[in-house]
């Protein structure tokens, strides 16, 4: 079995700042991570190929930098790393950088099919959670989407059997590989690289691929050139001028609590009083 | 299948970096081990970078390292609650290539380093942590990490895990750091506007100025405190000993923020957005505090050998002196096909010996003790300059002979005269 995992490098969004004067965002400085959402992602191939042995390829979009995710990946045990950069990718919207990635895979294909892509449920910098679909259309792969757990891969018959999370419930579906998943986050915890698991990363050498390599003819679909997406304006939310306050009780019996509560809620909101009309006096 | 390397050096700050650096241009098999999640993201200074010490090691550093601004003016305040007396260098000399001095941030200026360590052929490995060091008898022959898959080896372990050194701890190398022997130091990073900084401190493009502060913004407490202007932010902190703290009960982050409140370091922060909030330990029990830095198979570096100078508030370019000293030593000793013994390794602390790292670290070899039992250089003495100074320039209707006398007073009355005497002698004792 061969499975390949999508993941993308991204700002630590938990360090984003946005600059007070010019009000765009600062990079500089911020530590890049890889998508935790893929993280999660990674650790289910993985752990399929535990089970079931596979050979695992990871592959991402991004700048040189982004070289450190995928040899990340690789200590968790990835086999096989492919960084796809260009100057012509440069830029680029879920629809052009899907475009690209679908020829990277397109290529890869050729050298051992693939039956399984993985990618996380989104990113957590743009948050569109576009490129996995986008890459399943355009290879014409069936798509699962919000998966939470892999039920059952049956490579004899090309079926895989997963159940997804939907609005009111989980549905329990089967489809035919090849397959693209994108799974939820949460429902598997990253393993921990062993000592060899971290040199081997250290050394494997990465397939840096140009346009060219991942089969990219077409120059006017990838990169700015082929986003329709324009950003219009970035600004930061308004800090929120609510407070918090910590109100003091005689005890902590709850209807103490509550007659408090309730005492300062009609003492903000006076309209209230009337229209709440106490069960017991 | 067990790795084996000439060098382990652990831990990638600017210690093990100078280390790890010389060591691979020098031709070894060099591994480094890292816990943060990258080089520099469990790094914290000030901070300076005091440029001899790194263009010793990399002399075109200033091509491509993250600078922020180089200094062009120290100034040194003595604060009471209200006011400072103080004292500033500022010289145009300052502003001739190459620059003495820079600001930087670490995490991206460890980046960097790191960058350079691994183009010179060192293979780095974060995420890592070396739980222990792998002895055959007497000797060590590599370290064990917190992860699974074996025991690294290597002819020489290097050990630059900082401050709190629990490899050198476990192994016996150091005795538990003393609370009275370190200081703890809380600092912020302040977003301020190019231009509002530029103003505010008197300096265009990317000059920079230093303030270092002492008095009552440590209440009491042995320490000191220090702004530094970035680029596009201020660093602000304070730091006192460890021993001191848990005396007074004082919390760090409380003495910080007493300390931004003062009106003379107040207006310098306002309107700035704080990024950042860091705490480090940095070791102050100066030159009797060095344990045995060298024995059979490994060498001690940088904080974790407690090479800070107090005073001077230097220690990162103590830490890459003797990381490079460290590497050096290791060098001639392969050169001369030697083995890493404790006693062809003694070579380490005689380079130290003959360096400017042991010669200001032994100049001020009774200061740490001093001035822990002599609060009231910290206290009394500010309060009393300030004092004086008031009195002085105040122009109101007292004649000078008479200010000058109650001056004296002042001072006599807070210390005595053999009180006064006795501060001079130790003061001399401490510095001379």
């Amino acid at each position: 079995m061969h499975i390949l995992v999508c993941i993308k490098q991204v700002p630590d969004s938990a360090q984003i700042r946005v600059h007070p004067v010019t009000n765009t965002i600062m990079r500089q400085g911020v530590p890049a991570i890889v998508n935790p959402y893929d993280l999660v992602a990674l650790e289910e191939a993985l752990r399929l190929k535990d089970r079931l042995g596979a050979r695992v390829t990871v592959l991402s979009m991004g700048p040189p930098q982004a070289e450190a995710a995928l040899r990340k990946a690789l200590s968790f045990g990835a086999d096989e790393a492919i960084l796809l950069t260009d100057r012509a990718f440069a830029g680029a919207d879920t629809l052009a950088t899907s475009y690209a990635l679908a020829s990277a895979i397109r290529k890869i294909r050729e050298d051992m099919p693939v039956d399984l892509i993985f990618a996380g449920k989104q990113t957590i910098d743009g948050d569109t959670a576009q490129v996995g679909p986008g890459i399943a259309t355009r290879l014409n792969m069936q798509l699962l989407t919000y998966v939470s757990h892999i039920d059952n891969v049956d490579l004899e018959r090309g079926e895989i059997t997963v159940q997804r999370r939907a609005e009111g419930g989980v549905q329990v579906l089967c489809t035919r590989l090849p397959a693209l998943l994108t799974v939820l986050e949460g429902i598997n915890e990253m393993r921990f690289a062993t000592m060899p698991d971290m040199f081997r990363a250290a050394r494997h050498p990465l397939a840096i691929w140009d346009r060219e390599a991942a089969g990219v003819t077409d120059l006017t679909k990838v990169g700015l050139k082929g986003s329709p997406t324009v950003v219009s304006r970035v600004f930061a939310p308004t800090p929120r001028m609510h407070r918090a306050e910590i109100i003091q009780t005689q005890s902590d019996q709850p209807d103490d609590l509550v007659a408090t509560l309730l005492a300062k809620m009609f003492t903000k909101f006076p309209d209230l009083r009337a229209a709440v009309r106490p069960r017991c006096a | 299948m067990n790795e084996q390397f000439d060098v382990i050096v652990v831990g990638g700050g600017p210690s093990g970096n100078a280390a790890a650096y010389t060591l691979a241009k020098g031709g070894l098999r060099v591994l480094q081990l890292e816990r943060g999640e990258y080089p520099g993201s469990k790094n914290v200074q000030g901070a300076i970078l005091y440029a001899d010490a790194l263009a010793r090691i990399i002399p075109d550093f200033r091509d491509d390292a993250p600078l922020e601004r180089h200094l062009i003016e120290q100034r040194v305040w003595i604060l009471d609650d209200t006011s400072y007396v103080g004292s500033s260098y500022r010289s145009a000399d300052f502003n001739k290539p190459p620059f003495n001095r820079y600001t930087i941030i670490r995490a991206q200026f460890d980046k960097w380093f790191s960058r350079k360590v691994q183009e010179a052929g060192a293979l780095v490995i974060c995420e890592t942590t070396v739980t222990d060091l792998v002895r055959d008898g007497d000797r060590v022959v590599g370290v064990q990490t917190d992860r699974a898959g074996g025991s690294i080896y290597a002819n020489a372990v290097i050990l630059a895990d900082g401050v709190n050194s629990q490899l050198a701890q476990r192994a016996g190398f150091r005795p538990e750091i003393a609370p009275r022997e370190v200081a703890l130091a809380v600092k912020e990073i302040h977003f301020l506007p190019e231009e509002t900084i530029q103003s505010r401190f008197n300096v265009t493009g990317d000059e920079g100025v230093v303030i270092e502060m002492a008095g009552k913004i440590t209440q009491g407490m042995v320490g000191t405190g220090f702004l530094y202007t970035n680029k596009e932010s201020i660093a602000i902190g304070v730091g006192c000993l460890l021993s001191d703290f848990s005396r007074q009960k004082t919390t760090p982050y409380a003495l910080l923020d007493h300390m931004k409140r003062h009106p003379a370091i107040a207006p310098l922060l306002a309107g700035g957005e704080m990024k950042e909030y860091t705490a480090h330990l940095i070791p102050e029990g100066g030159y009797h505090a060095i344990p045995q830095v060298f024995g059979e198979g490994w060498l001690m570096v940088g904080d974790a050998g407690m090479f800070v100078n107090g005073v001077h508030r230097e220690g990162s370019n103590l830490a890459m002196t003797t990381g490079y000293l460290a590497a050096e030593t290791l060098l001639e000793l392969r050169a001369e096909r030697k083995v890493f013994s404790a006693r062809n390794l003694a070579r380490y602390r005689a380079k130290l010996d003959g360096s400017f790292v042991m010669r200001d670290l032994r100049k001020y070899k009774n200061l740490p003790r001093i001035v822990e039992k002599n609060p009231q250089f910290f206290t009394a003495y500010p309060e009393l300059m300030n004092k004086a100074a008031h009195t002085l320039i105040s122009v109101d209707g007292i004649d000078k002979k008479a200010k000058e006398r109650a001056v004296r007073k002042h001072f006599v009355s807070a210390r005595s005269r053999l009180g006064l005497l006795g501060d001079i002698f130790k003061l001399w004792r401490a510095f001379e």
